[in-house]
């Protein structure tokens, strides 16, 4: 599509500028040209008042007190569990599993899903455009199962290679675990087709949602994915809170992950018997405030329009595209086929931290550095890159500014 | 504070064309230096005699600073005694974390290589970077101490 035809397919009165005035931090900070939401998002008014609301209103303790504000409480807790299940279309709210963020949710898999299910010489595939958190949990349960991890390679356009990926795929795999959009390069994978041939190979696949979540509808019943996960502080809402969503069979047949209260059914010194899922999986006083948090974020998303949100990260991204590789001396690094909200830089003879360090003195704040993918770091022969990363705040007044500050940095290291 | 402040010629220059960037043929002592924030790493070998530093130089891929500060500390520390070269990296670690020895005025008589590391010193205006001029630094005082090893920043 072009620019102008996605310009027009973005919902009347969505206006990045508006957007803007919603989230306290501009104000406050003047001038600032924020392009490092795939790090974090910054939070809209409507979730910092919402979650010190809560405090200040209805707090206590969830699924324990008899007394009337506990009730009120959990309800606000079980009703952002519904709100989560709606944002990804689950088929139950029983699906939706809250946890710390997308690191926790994957590592719960791998201990819980992965040391019951996987043995000797099984595989769990993933792509050379993983985040470590999703490579680095697989290594760990690597020694208890003797699992093997094998990566599906990129093509030279930097997205998956999707014959090299099939080559992969065997009755040996019995995990698929890929990123739905690439962190560190903006690559979006053909995640409905590469599910689909995980499935006919046998395998189940789990989908790192961190950088999709906010920046397009995802419907985990249409992608037929087992587990997918994100963070909500990506997501426009509080740090500290997360989502796993797996499909309600696959979430009972898994032991639990951590033990504690809320997650039992009945405790002696001999025998505990567990809580059905989700709360088998949230042992102990889960984060009620961010929970709840996050929901406000996930409705004042929904309110925005999520097609609408993905209309302006691809019309936003599009205008950089074109502006930053125009830039003599300024290399953009592939995204493959289709590239959504992220721009990642190599500017060559210049170090990634050096180039943030001046674009910070612009007040350009971007994310410098290998970006939590080493091995996808190693495959491009690349230390680290410069990436800029979009949200719905974000305007072509800031990818100008971004481009200005480039041409300055150029002039200055040559 | 303006980057050019940080960026003086200086470090623009020795970060472009490094000095005594090689590895050393008859290194006595030699540790890597690793930052795992960036990935940046750098490589120093000493040739000492008796307590001299007859020659040292170093290898590794990082950033401007990074890179001016191990160019310059292989300039300033060649031929200097181990004593003299581990006050150089007290009085310098004080000023690039804004620090300084409550004896500011180290007697060490290496008022010119201080003066001379001086434009490192920015730094301290940029709190995130003070590892990448010290990376080399660390690197120098591990292969002293210890001969060969890995040291990390963080």
């Amino acid at each position: 599509m072009t620019a102008a035809k996605l310009q027009a397919a973005a919902k009347p009165g969505f206006d990045p500028r508006r957007i803007k005035r919603d989230f306290p931090i501009f104000e406050r900070n003047p001038g600032l040209v924020f392009l490092d939401s795939a790090a974090s998002a910054q939070k809209p008014a409507v979730v910092i008042d919402r979650v010190s609301d809560f405090y200040r209103t209805d707090y206590a303790n969830v699924h324990r007190g008899v007394y009337r504000l506990s009730a009120r409480a959990s309800d606000l807790y079980e009703g952002a569990r519904e709100t989560t299940r709606k944002f990804l279309n689950a088929a139950s709210s029983d699906e939706v599993v809250f946890v710390r963020g997308a690191t926790e949710a994957i590592n719960l898999v791998a201990y819980s899903w992965g040391t019951t299910f996987l043995k000797a010489g099984d595989e769990v595939l993933v792509t050379e455009l993983e985040h470590h958190a999703n490579i680095v949990p697989w290594q760990l349960i690597r020694e208890r199962t003797g699992l093997k991890l094998v990566a599906a390679p990129i093509d030279a356009s930097g997205g998956l290679d999707l014959a090299g990926f099939e080559k992969k795929l065997s009755n040996k795999t019995k995990l698929v675990a890929v990123t739905h959009l690439a962190n560190a390069t903006g690559a979006l994978l053909p995640v409905e087709g590469i599910i689909r041939m995980a499935h006919q190979a046998g395998a189940k696949v789990l989908v790192d949602g961190c950088q999709a979540a906010p920046r397009l509808p995802v419907d985990v019943r249409a992608l037929d994915c087992d587990f997918y996960v994100f963070s909500g502080h990506k997501t426009y809402g509080p740090t500290g809170i997360g989502v796993l969503y797996a499909k309600k069979d696959i979430l009972e047949s898994m032991p639990p992950f951590q033990g504690g209260g809320d997650m039992i059914e009945q405790v002696t010194f001999e025998k505990t018997t567990f809580q059905h899922p989700p709360y088998r999986f949230e042992a102990g006083t889960p984060d009620i405030s961010g929970a709840i948090g996050l929901a406000r974020a996930l409705d004042y998303i929904e309110a925005l329009g999520r097609d609408a949100i993905l209309a302006h990260e691809e019309q936003l991204t599009g205008y950089g595209v074109d502006k930053l590789s125009s830039l003599p001396g300024v290399t953009l690094i592939g995204a493959g086929q289709r590239r959504l909200g992220i721009l990642s830089l190599d500017l060559p003879g210049i170090h990634p931290h050096d180039l943030a360090t001046v674009l910070d003195q612009h007040h350009v704040a971007v994310r410098a550095g290998h970006h939590c993918a080493q091995p996808l770091m190693d495959r491009l022969g690349l230390a680290g890159t410069t990436r800029a990363s979009l949200g719905i705040y974000n305007d072509e007044s800031d990818i100008d500014a971004l481009a200005s500050a480039l041409i300055a940095a150029r002039k200055m290291f040559g | 504070m303006d980057t050019r402040e940080l960026y003086q010629d200086i470090i623009l220059d020795h970060g472009r064309h490094p000095r005594n960037f090689h590895a050393l043929a008859h290194a006595t002592h030699s540790a890597q230096g690793h930052n795992p924030l960036c990935g940046d790493r750098v490589t120093v070998y000493l040739e000492l005699d008796g307590d001299k530093i007859k020659d040292l130089s170093f290898e590794g891929r990082g950033c401007a600073i990074s890179t001016a500060s191990a160019s310059l500390m292989t300039e300033v520390l060649k031929g200097k005694t181990v004593a003299a070269a581990e006050e150089l990296f007290r009085d310098f670690h004080a000023r690039v974390t804004g620090n300084p020895h409550p004896s500011s005025h180290p007697s060490h008589g290496l008022d010119d290589e201080m003066e001379r590391l001086e434009p490192l010193t920015g730094v301290k205006a940029y709190p995130a970077r003070v590892k990448c001029a010290t990376l080399a630094w660390h690197a120098v005082e591990a292969a002293l101490k210890d001969g060969n090893i890995t040291v990390k920043t963080e």
